[in-house]
């Protein structure tokens, strides 16, 4: 084994993803302190002209083939399996993403390397590298040390800058093999409908969460949004019961948002909804459970019924408005 | 065409989790258990192929918690045959260590398709499905909104979520493993009358296996957010509360007119 880390990249339509440069600002880091290298692994098809965005590794290993021109995780994790081999680091850094959540297990089990998950934070300490997952929705954070073997990491997005990862350099540029043919095969890219407001434009934000209840309240949060002249969004479970439509959700699946105000109303602050909004100008959340994660983000919080609050807020705000 | 769904007990966290004394685990006695909620969507999942398709629904859980209601419910929302599976363990260990039990478990059963759920908020080491599809030699995709099959049965034409709202359809050959994220309908309802009517008559399978040879993660320490940091919290009755909402607004210009 080495003291390098492996940074498995990710792009989207032509473009890397932040994501990438969070894990390359963080691999610096640690390499420094392990005194080893970095290494950044970049699969698809035509991607060479994003190796220039990758001037922080020390080495870049590029698989360019048709058959990895779209994330297909069979494929993908063939390839990376066999570099991780090849190449003994001490720590894979991969996203917790949907490209990165499909190809740790399998990895993890074909490298026959240990797997985390939900990191937030990685740290070495008097040589050892320690790590924090957040886990049961937030709730709790767990701390252990990483064993001292290769081990697979995936990081949540938004827990490490990205501007540490953005530096300029000439990696060395290896060549990976092609993938063997694939038991699975790409289809085709759904893109999503065109919604009826784009949530990630909007300055004012109405949140609500599972905590609104049923769909009956839903106009009550509608409401207040147009007396405020902002929109509604929501989280994860208001989409899955169909009470608004996809193009409302927040967070890891759906929308990023940074509005002047969101108004988080019933929702819990799990670590996949703060990801799409955590950069919000000014939280406030109302929520029943004084321990909700949300809390600790907000920078105002209220421990009450959302659905009692709301048309009291409506009506308030409309007084206010004149 | 046979699917198995297999089903994970977690902590509720409507309760207030509380770390025991050691400090690196959950205090047993603080916790009550239910199914993961991505569980429920693959069960879902599989139940809606089963109508499209006559395919059978097989549902296995790790003996601990709630499990055994979890399947009485699975049996009353009609699956064919639910397992418990015994391995005389007090808690759900790590998903490395379920899999390795699950995979004994499916190996000699020769499902066509193997339904989990995706991430449950349990997952230190990974989610349950790319491990088990790792360990049977099996194609893996997860975070799947959607699951039809193809041609005769042969493969599986599946959508899988991407940031932003985007979808890739993908299919899969079977035999395969799918981490399911959301099914394509809400997980149906089961009126409590039908419940008590499955519990007289439930037939709960049980399986007793070895334990698992997987270590569990070396957490160091267990730790809770700082309560309300970041927040400074509002008090009042509800009025109030809206009243100092609106004025917070206002102060910084946020309100028409
Ligand atoms: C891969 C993956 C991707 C995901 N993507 C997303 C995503 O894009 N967006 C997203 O949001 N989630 C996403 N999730 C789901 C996420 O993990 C959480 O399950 C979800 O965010 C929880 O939504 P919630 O806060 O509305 O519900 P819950 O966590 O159930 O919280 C409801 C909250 O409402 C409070 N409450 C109850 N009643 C009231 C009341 N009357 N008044 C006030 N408060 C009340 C409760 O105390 C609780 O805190 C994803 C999960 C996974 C695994
Ligand atoms: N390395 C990758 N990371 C993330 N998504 C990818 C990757 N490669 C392909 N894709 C997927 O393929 C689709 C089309 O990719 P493209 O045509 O390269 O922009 C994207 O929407 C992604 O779903």
């Amino acid at each position: 084994m080495t003291n390098d880390v492996m940074v498995i990249g990710e792009h989207f339509q032509g473009a890397l993803s932040q994501i990438t440069l969070e894990l390359l600002g963080k691999a610096r880091e640690l390499a420094g302190q392990l005194d080893g290298k970095v290494e950044a692994v970049l699969l698809g098809h035509g991607v060479e002209p994003l190796a220039a965005e990758l001037g922080a590794a020390d080495r870049l290993s590029i698989a360019d083939h048709p058959l990895l021109e779209h994330f297909v995780p069979e494929t993908y994790e063939a390839v990376i399996a066999q570099r991780i081999k090849q190449a003994g680091p001490r720590l894979v850094l991969l996203g917790s993403t949907s490209v990165g959540l499909d190809l740790i297990g399998p990895l993890s089990v074909r490298a026959a390397v240990p797997c985390f998950d939900n990191c937030t934070s990685l740290q070495v300490r008097e040589g050892r590298v320690v790590a924090i997952s957040q886990l049961y929705g937030g709730k709790i954070f767990a701390e252990y040390a990483v064993p001292e073997t290769t081990a697979l990491v995936a990081v949540v997005p938004g827990s490490f800058p990205a501007e540490p990862g953005k530096a300029a350099g000439a990696p060395e540029v290896l060549r990976l093999a092609a993938p063997p043919a694939p038991r699975t095969t790409f289809r085709k890219l759904i893109e999503p409908p065109p919604g009826d407001v784009d949530v990630s434009k909007v300055p004012l934000l109405v949140a609500v969460g599972r905590g609104i209840q049923n769909a009956d309240n839903i106009p009550l949060a509608e409401e207040l949004a147009e007396t405020l002249g902002g929109a509604v969004c929501a989280s994860r479970p208001v989409i899955d019961q169909g009470w608004l439509p996809l193009t409302r959700q927040v967070g890891k699946s759906g929308v990023t948002v940074k509005p002047k105000l969101y108004l988080a109303l019933g929702i819990s602050g799990a670590p996949e909804h703060v990801e799409g909004m955590k950069q919000s100008e000014l939280i406030i959340a109302v929520n029943t459970d004084a321990k909700a994660p949300i809390f600790g983000l907000a920078h105002y919080g209220a421990v009450a019924d959302a659905v009692e609050i709301i048309p009291l807020l409506t009506e308030q705000i409309r007084a206010a408005s004149g | 065409m046979k699917i198995a769904v297999l089903i994970k007990q977690v902590p509720d966290l409507v309760e207030g989790l509380e770390i025991d004394a050691s400090g690196k685990a959950l205090d047993q006695d603080s916790l009550r258990y239910i199914i993961s909620e991505a569980d429920d969507h693959a069960l879902e999942q599989a139940l809606l192929i089963r109508e499209r398709t006559g395919a059978s629904v097989d549902v296995f859980a790790l003996d601990v918690g709630e499990a055994r209601d979890s399947l009485t419910t699975a049996l009353a929302k009609g699956a064919e045959r639910v397992t418990l599976v015994a391995a005389g363990l007090e808690a759900a260990p790590g998903s490395h260590a379920l899999a390795e039990l699950f995979a004994g478990v499916l190996r000699p059963q020769n499902f066509d398709l193997i339904l989990t759920g995706v991430r449950a908020i349990d997952d230190l080491d990974g989610s349950l499905g790319g491990l088990l599809a790792g360990l049977l030699e099996l194609p893996y995709v997860g975070l799947i909104r959607k699951v039809e099959t193809g041609p005769g049965g042969e493969t599986a034409i599946v959508q899988k979520e991407f940031p932003g709202g985007f979808i890739t359809e993908l299919e899969v050959k079977l035999p395969a493993v799918l981490g399911i994220q959301s099914a394509e309908q809400p997980p149906r309802y089961v009126p409590v009358s039908r419940l008590r009517q499955v519990m007289k008559t439930a037939k709960i399978g049980e399986q007793a296996v070895e334990p698992p040879q997987a270590q569990p993660i070396a957490v160091e320490r267990l730790f809770k957010p700082e309560e309300g940091a970041g927040a400074s919290m509002l008090e009042g009755t509800p009025e109030e509360l809206a009243k100092q909402i609106a004025g917070l607004l206002a102060e910084r210009h946020l309100l028409k007119g």
